[in-house]
């Protein structure tokens, strides 16, 4: 098979550029190493959509980041994905700090942000708008631009509408070589699947430095920086409803606090710098004692943040470029492949824009520039969510199909007809975690424990697989074993 | 828009309080037409279905029985009654108008107008992420219920080589489970310095099979990528914190939880019931009613009880309550009940004044006591003051309240259960 | 004389049980328990000891793959996992009902493995 393009990774980035691509006549797969979409940073992130003050004035992050902040609402709603424009904050907590957030002010307003986008105000109007601020808080920077959105959600929509579009979508295709010959790519997958492609994506995440480098030696710094999180029930929204920022210091970025756009709230990022090899790729362990200090420091912001309505903890991986900027551009060696390096924060804040800019480069490569699709769909079939539905809703989708009458996943009211939905669609869920992404079913504060054992029964049935095949993420994810008679 | 039903009496839950509760109101004079159970499940009994070991019914039954029969037991009475029972429906709300809205496949989405309601949803099990344990998150972590399920109920194996964390007793009785069943148990541990879960549960489920229960002991650490390929545990100081230099290795395919039982009270909380921080669950009156009015709450919803006898007890003193309410009964002043000096909380809450019969109060300690003295006072009078050679956090405790007290009680007293040297 | 300490695991009580034996292994009593079912239980206990069992039996023919079971009186400790491999080749066939017979005389015991559940 020969395909125009190959898009490596199935990320928020990859998706979206698989999708924009999918507007023109050409043959597109979209490739990813693991079973499902959205399974490496982009599944464990804060979720936010930066306004773009913080990034360095000049860079390709700051340009990408204020033109995807942008985009992000329309690309959001097209998709029918959760968004929030809910404003950011970046707290100070004394009078030095204030210069501080002068400077980011400023640099905001040169990386090109309008004085709409940004504001800074004193600590009776953030008081105001977040009640809960601790007492020490002292003004903010207030964004009202920036926004919260769901990562893989967005992920998964964008590859839904990229399948629905005519892209392939190739799962735990997992690269091992590429060659060019002949005017071709040759990627192997290490299960020994063969693919051609002319045009060649990378946007592997933290895989992609590594990819390019095994393709010609082009070597980049780039670290597997780790963050840690702690999810807390949504009993506990609102507790803030603006993405709560702490005053940069030489400490460092401080801790967020802030709701996601299912209104959990979370406390994190910390960071932590791993190996640069596959160990560090892989490792997303959270610390013993790590959330300890988070919450300690969350709490500087957010004093009545606890534990104790934590219902989850994780940890992701951000591929940091020791540049600190993102990298994308075609290898030295090649123009055919075109390479996005150190996508890290706000990487999802400007996934619209850098799809936008792959899409352009990838058209400017071609010789011939490739035909309009008259009948493209921008969107994908809207999902169903049952638990935000008014009664009159309810009443109505269930006269449709009696499915959505049945609660599976009893603390977020996910329904067995969105379960079958979402392993339905296109580059649907084949596991838990895929089922869980789309639906929130094990979300909540039981996390699976009394669902997990019914979603498993709904996914052997739609999939026609023995339930003991049916694993949480793929690979040896094994659930359960062998009959026990 | 949607089917609108009228019943006197709604239990929302088909276990054992529910059942019980709502046979209860029918004998207690509530036409058996008139009352609804709500089971979200696909048969009434609850947890119970996959309780399979014995224990079950010793003081209500007086026979050693199995939780599908203690189960059974309540089926059949059900089966006699014209009390409808609706399966695989699941309660979305409940209104402070007693109205109950729930859906399920067969009839849509449905609304009842209820007199009086009984919540008997029972209660779920703590998950790994309230626990903050370190480490990866692959697949091979579960609670001991969800691991019961699957071996109990559909037959598969969860895993081969297991570390159970905490000692409460569905953990317990799972060790027993999965090493008849050919796994091999490794460790339990238990972070507390005693065991959750009953003496006879550490006895036949643990020490039968040799296997080790480690206290003052935690999971610090899972490892494993895809799958549980092993734990880290480390020993507990008294603030519960790790202690250094303690840490071990244990490679394992399997982490079973068994950290705690917490009420199912969604939808308790739904119309602001007054809730109990400790038992996490509603705070009710002898007759098990919350502070709404009409809406009582019995069983594992109200606190988590260690024997299934005992909600049976509670449960009909629900539906009984639920019964007079519905006759018109109304009360007027209450006693509060406490504890104290060691007895972290007591149910029910309250008393009311009126009442005619004895009130038995339960309660739990906060750690485990020898040779203790169980007093029960009511102002400068001393209603009970009884030794106990052993109390411990894992067994519910009880104490009887004469009526002829109650009697004598005002308002602006409370009965208080406390814990007094020998 | 020897005394052994024991819970007595007849009920959920948990009542400690001291039995003493004198030089033959012979019981001389027992205190502590607050049941006879205690007594009964502590005199097996130093002599023979035995205990419930509990597990599942492979139906046929029903709409659950498993029927949960129990041996109808306490069986030999001692005899547990050779019990389980009996009840591991054990089939029922739907329908299923409580107290029918999986196993009739485990292992020469004179004890049924008995059915606890209603399978349809």
């Amino acid at each position: 098979m020969v395909y125009d393009i190959a898009v490596i990774g199935a990320g928020v980035v990859g998706t979206q550029i698989a999708r924009n691509l999918s507007k023109y006549d050409l043959k597109v797969a979209l490739l990813e190493k693991e079973s499902d979409i959205a399974s490496g940073t982009t599944k464990a992130n804060s979720g936010i959509v930066h306004a773009g003050f913080d990034c360095q004035t000049g860079t390709r992050m700051a340009e990408l980041n204020v033109k995807g902040c942008r985009m992000m609402e329309e690309v959001a709603t097209t998709l029918h994905v959760p968004y929030e424009k809910n404003g950011s904050l970046v707290v100070a907590f004394s009078e030095e700090e204030m210069a501080t957030i002068q400077d980011l002010y400023m640099r905001g307003i040169a990386n090109g942000l309008t004085k709409d986008e940004l504001k800074i105000i004193e600590r009776e109007e953030l008081v105001e708008m977040e009640p809960n601020i601790a007492d020490e808080a002292y003004g903010a920077l207030y964004a009202p631009t920036a926004g919260i959105v769901s990562p893989y959600e967005l992920a998964i929509a964008a590859a839904e509408c990229a399948i629905g579009n005519g892209v392939e979508f190739l799962r735990k295709f997992n690269v091992g070589g590429i060659v060019y010959e002949d005017g071709n790519f040759i990627l192997g997958a290490k299960d020994g699947r063969v693919i051609r492609a002319k045009i060649i994506v990378n946007s592997a995440g933290i895989f992609a430095s590594y990819l390019l480098e095994n393709f010609n030696g082009e070597k980049f710094k780039v670290i597997p920086r780790k963050g840690e999180y702690g999810l807390l029930d949504r009993s506990v929204y609102p507790l803030v409803t603006h993405t709560i920022f702490q005053c940069p210091t030489e400490m460092g970025k401080g801790i967020l606090v802030a709701p996601t756009t299912h209104h959990n709230i979370f406390v994190g990022p910390t960071s932590l710098d791993q190996n640069d090899n596959m160990e560090g790729k892989h490792d997303v362990s959270v610390r013993d004692g790590a959330l300890r200090t988070t919450y300690a420091e969350a709490q500087k912001s957010v004093p009545s943040v606890s534990p104790r309505d934590q219902i989850t903890s994780f940890a992701g991986l951000r591929a940091h470029w020791i540049e600190h900027d993102f990298y994308i551009a075609p290898a030295k060696t090649n123009k055919y492949m075109i390479n996005l390096i150190g996508i890290e924060s706000p990487g999802l804040a400007a996934s619209p824009a850098i799809a936008e800019c792959v899409e352009n480069m990838v058209l400017d490569t071609l010789d011939t520039k490739p035909a309009k699709k008259a009948e493209w769909n921008p969107s994908r079939k809207a999902p169903v969510f049952f638990r935000t539905m008014s009664p009159e809703e309810r009443a109505e989708l269930i006269a449709k199909d009696p499915a959505y009458s049945r609660i599976v996943c009893r603390c977020e009211t996910v329904t067995e007809g969105e379960i079958r939905d979402a392993i339905r669609a296109p580059g649907g869920a084949i596991d838990l975690d895929g089922v869980k992404r789309r639906t929130r079913a094990g979300m909540g504060r039981c996390q699976g424990g009394f669902c997990g054992s019914k979603v498993m029964e709904i996914l052997a049935e739609e999939l026609d697989q023995p339930i003991n095949e049916i694993t949480k993420f793929g690979r040896h994810s094994d659930i359960i074993y062998e009959r026990t008679k | 828009m949607n089917e609108i039903l009228n019943y006197d009496l709604v239990v929302i839950g088909g276990g054992p309080a529910g059942m019980a509760a709502a046979l209860s109101a029918k004998d207690n004079g509530v036409p058996e037409e008139n009352i609804i159970v709500l089971e979200r499940d696909v048969r009434l009994g609850g947890i119970l279905e996959q309780c399979i070991h014995t224990g079950f019914g010793l003081t209500y039954f007086g026979e050693e029985l199995s939780g599908p029969e203690y189960a059974d037991r309540f089926v059949k009475l059900m089966d006699e009654t014209k009390i409808a029972v609706k399966l695989n429906t699941m309660v979305l709300n409940i209104t402070k108008e007693n109205q109950v809205i729930a859906t399920n496949k067969e009839d849509g989405l449905i609304t009842i107008n209820a007199k009086a309601i009984i919540l008997a949803m029972g209660c779920r099990e703590r998950p790994r992420g309230a626990l903050d344990i370190a480490g990866t998150r692959p697949a091979g972590v579960m609670s001991a219920g969800q691991a019961q399920k699957f071996v109990n109920i559909d037959g598969y194996m969860p895993g081969h080589e297991c570390v159970i964390l905490g000692s409460g007793d569905i953990g317990l009785i799972m060790a027993r489970r999965m090493t008849l069943e050919g796994a091999k148990v490794k460790v339990v541990c238990e972070v507390m310095p005693y065991s959750g879960g009953l003496q006879r549960n550490i006895v036949q489920c643990l020490d039968d099979f040799d296997i080790p229960l480690r206290l003052s002991c935690t999971v610090i650490k899972i490892h494993g990528l895809d799958r549980v390929e092993g734990v880290t545990i480390a020993n507990v100081d008294d603030k519960m914190l790790p202690i250094p230099g303690t840490e071990e290795y244990i490679p394992c395919d399997t982490v079973l939880l068994s950290v705690g039982l917490i009420p199912e009270n969604e939808l308790s909380k739904q119309i602001d019931l007054d809730m109990d921080m400790v038992t996490r669950g509603p705070k009710v009156d002898e007759m098990r009613e919350t502070s709404q009015p009409g809406v009582f709450a019995c069983g594992n919803v109200l606190q988590v009880h260690d024997l299934v006898d005992f909600v049976t007890q509670e449960s009909q003193i629900a539906g009984k309550g639920a019964a007079q309410y519905i006759s018109g009964l109304r009360h007027g002043d209450v006693i509060k009940t406490r504890g104290q000096n060691g007895v972290r909380y007591t149910v029910p809450q309250s008393i009311n004044l009126d009442e005619q019969e004895d009130v038995k109060i339960y309660f739990r300690v906060g750690s485990v006591y020898h040779d203790k003295r169980v007093v029960v006072t009511c102002g400068d009078k001393v209603l009970l003051n009884r030794k106990k050679i052993k109390l411990a956090p894992g067994e519910m405790e009880n104490v009887i309240i004469k009526a002829k007290d109650i009697a004598e009680m005002t308002k602006d007293q409370e009965i208080v259960i406390s814990i007094e040297e020998a | 004389m020897i005394e052994r300490n024991l819970i007595c695991v007849a009920c959920p009580r948990g009542c400690p049980v001291t039995v003493t034996l004198n030089e033959v292994n012979e019981v001389v009593s027992v205190t502590g328990n607050t049941c006879p079912r205690g007594d009964t239980y502590a005199r097996a206990e130093v002599t023979h000891p035995e205990r419930s069992l509990t597990s599942t039996v492979r139906v046929t023919g029903g709409k659950a793959y498993i029927v949960p079971v129990k041996s109808s009186r306490a069986i030999p400790k001692e005899l547990l996992f050779s019990a389980m491999k009996e009840i591991n080749k054990a089939t029922l066939e739907a329908p299923v009902h409580i107290g029918d017979v999986a196993i009739k005389d485990l292992l020469g015991t004179g004890i049924d493995i008995v059915a606890t559940n209603e399978i349809e």
